[in-house]
């Protein structure tokens, strides 16, 4: 299936990107190249047949519910670009 | 002796006899990347002072009595392992000064066991990729052919491994991005059943195909490491909960006599394949039938769906795994007009490269209301025949035999536009992900124009035993791992 220029900036805009001109340009010529081979897919036969998500699965990987050491809050913060009071700082989210 | 050049067991064995120490090996390494790093740039970070502490260390643990196979050791480790306290950057703008603080499982392991950490290798940004040219950072060479890629996305772990600037790495392989480059520099790489190694501390590109393992220049080396890596952890859920085979000592045991060698007819028919690749192979079972082996014709029906499959599974995840990268907890933050949502589009559009950015918007896509059934759901449904074609296969043989690549290393810039291209070209490599089984890589020829072919032998889930054990026995038997790279 070929994706349009528009497509590609609603799904940039939903991934959170933001794209030159250029680039949507080149996206769009790239992308439905892929989704062009990827559609062979949808000739195949998959009635009934079950999805997989992952090749060895487990299911209930119990452990106990026991007390540890988390990681400090310090530790925890040392990356981040803004920090203040103990806590990640964002720009301003409401009014 | 040229130390930089030893296999891993042969250097345990002189650090045992006291002959060497440590130190000496880690410095020799050093010097070793300060000789030729300049030509390969296969390191993002080379961690020398604190090297050469944990090599004074390894010597103490040494002196007294403790000399375990990789006591002493020096790895590298490809860039999107966490050690804690070295920048980990994934070879990713958006991640340029991220510290972790916290190790890796499989760092945790190999510090218990004593290795010595030289650096943080250079890979395609988020494993994505296959000739390490999506890096932020630098272009790694490949150290038989400066002018061609490594292979990738462990481009680095192995060009420094083929080119003596670390004695085994660390790679991670999604899709093959252990064991192509392996095969491009002519060294041995395994991935190992998925949820044999822990992918705690591993940066996560897709989780249900992701899988941490060693790259070494001898089978020995590559049980050795493996088996230091390995073991259950709770960390993990996906981290299997069974005993870890005797790797490192049953890797020499039994031999090819009565085995059967599967042969997929798909992969006989694809075109493509470079004769000098085809050759290669065909006189590797010649050479395993001469060592008792026995070939037969299997049959993977679905292989022409693999690479479609692939290609969308892995970006599906991709796009899920990397909304992390909002600018907020680690890395790198573009404030822009100093409203959030523009906060993060600037983050991710400036700290993000070209391939990754086309991964995120293809799996976001395919995720996306409306197409998540055509595209996921079929891509699930159909990983699921292909699972079953292998069950199937290996019900009439113990391994299955192919190429690792289609063709030796290909030239610098030669399919970095052309994406579908670069994703063909992984076809051999894909399906033991899909299906979570173990495959390995190792050196079975030279191409005309030097430049090294890979084979690739697959197994079962979680039989790591019979891959090693098979290709140790054409190790010896060929001795194309003995070849060096002149820098």
């Amino acid at each position: 299936m070929r994706i349009t220029k528009e497509q590609i900036l609603h799904v940039a805009h939903l991934a959170r990107l933001e794209l030159d001109e250029e680039a949507v340009e080149k996206f769009a010529g790239q992308i439905s190249t892929v989704l062009e081979y990827v559609d062979q897919l949808q000739g195949i036969d998959t009635e009934g047949v079950k999805p997989t998500s992952h090749a060895i699965s487990l299911t209930n990987a119990f452990r106990e519910d026991q007390q540890r050491d988390h990681l400090e809050t310090e530790k925890a913060l040392a990356n981040a670009p803004e920090k203040e009071d103990g806590s990640f700082v964002v720009p301003k989210v409401v009014g | 002796m040229d130390l930089h050049q030893l296999s891993i067991a042969a250097a345990h064995s002189l650090l045992k006899k006291k002959e060497i120490t440590a130190v000496e090996l880690t410095r020799a390494v050093l010097e070793r990347i300060d000789a030729v790093e300049e030509k390969v740039q296969a390191y993002l970070t080379v961690t020398d002072d604190s090297a050469l502490a944990q090599a004074a260390e390894a010597d103490r643990r040494i002196a007294g009595g403790d000399c375990g196979p990789l006591t002493g050791i020096p790895l590298g480790i490809k860039d999107l392992i966490c050690i804690e306290g070295v920048r980990t950057t994934c070879a990713s703008k958006i991640l340029e000064n991220y510290h972790p603080p916290y190790d890796a499982f499989v760092i945790r392991k190999l510090k218990q066991a004593g290795a010595v950490f030289v650096g943080k290798l250079n890979m395609d940004e988020f494993a994505m990729g296959s000739s390490t040219e999506n890096s932020g950072f630098k272009l790694t060479r490949n150290p038989w052919d400066l002018e061609r890629i490594p292979g990738g996305s462990s481009g680095g772990s192995a060009a420094a491994v083929a080119s003596g600037m670390c004695l085994g790495a660390l790679g991670s392989d999604t899709g093959g991005s252990i064991r192509q480059p392996a095969s491009h520099c002519g060294v041995v790489g395994m991935k190992p059943t998925y949820g044999r190694v822990s992918r705690f501390g591993l940066v996560a590109f897709a989780s249900s195909l992701d899988q941490i393992g060693p790259i070494t220049r001898s089978v020995t080396d590559c049980a050795q490491v493996l088996a230091a890596i390995c073991g259950h952890d709770p960390a993990d859920s996906t981290s299997v909960p069974m005993a870890v085979p005797d790797f490192e000592n049953s890797v020499r045991a039994g031999d090819l006599s009565g085995m059967t060698v599967g042969l997929p007819k798909e992969y006989q028919a694809m075109e493509g394949v470079d004769p000098e690749v085809a050759g290669a192979v065909e006189s590797a079972v010649q050479v395993m039938e001469n060592l008792g082996a026995r070939r037969v014709s299997v049959s993977l029906p679905n292989t022409e769906y693999v690479v479609a499959v692939y290609y969308v599974i892995a970006p599906s995840e991709a796009s899920s795994n990397l909304a992390r990268y909002d600018g907020v907890k680690y890395g790198f933050r573009d404030a822009g007009r100093n409203d959030l949502i523009d906060m993060y589009r600037n983050t991710r559009s400036k700290g993000f490269g070209a391939e990754v950015q086309r991964r995120i918007i293809i799996g976001t896509y395919c995720l996306s209301a409306g197409y998540y059934d055509a595209y996921y759901g079929k891509a699930m449904q159909v990983r699921t025949l292909i699972m079953e074609d292998f069950k199937k296969a290996f019900e009439s043989c113990d391994v299955i035999v192919a190429p690792t690549a289609p063709t030796p290393a290909f030239r610098i810039g030669e399919k970095i536009e052309d994406p579908l291209t670069m994703y063909l070209s992984d076809i051999f490599t894909l399906s033991a992900n899909l299906a979570g089984i173990p495959g390995i890589s190792i050196p079975c020829g030279f191409s005309s124009g030097g430049l090294p072919i890979g084979l690739q032998i697959l197994g079962k889930h979680f039989d790591e035993q019979t891959l090693l054990q098979t290709a140790y026995r054409f190790e010896q038997a060929t001795k194309f791992h003995t070849k060096r790279p002149r820098l």
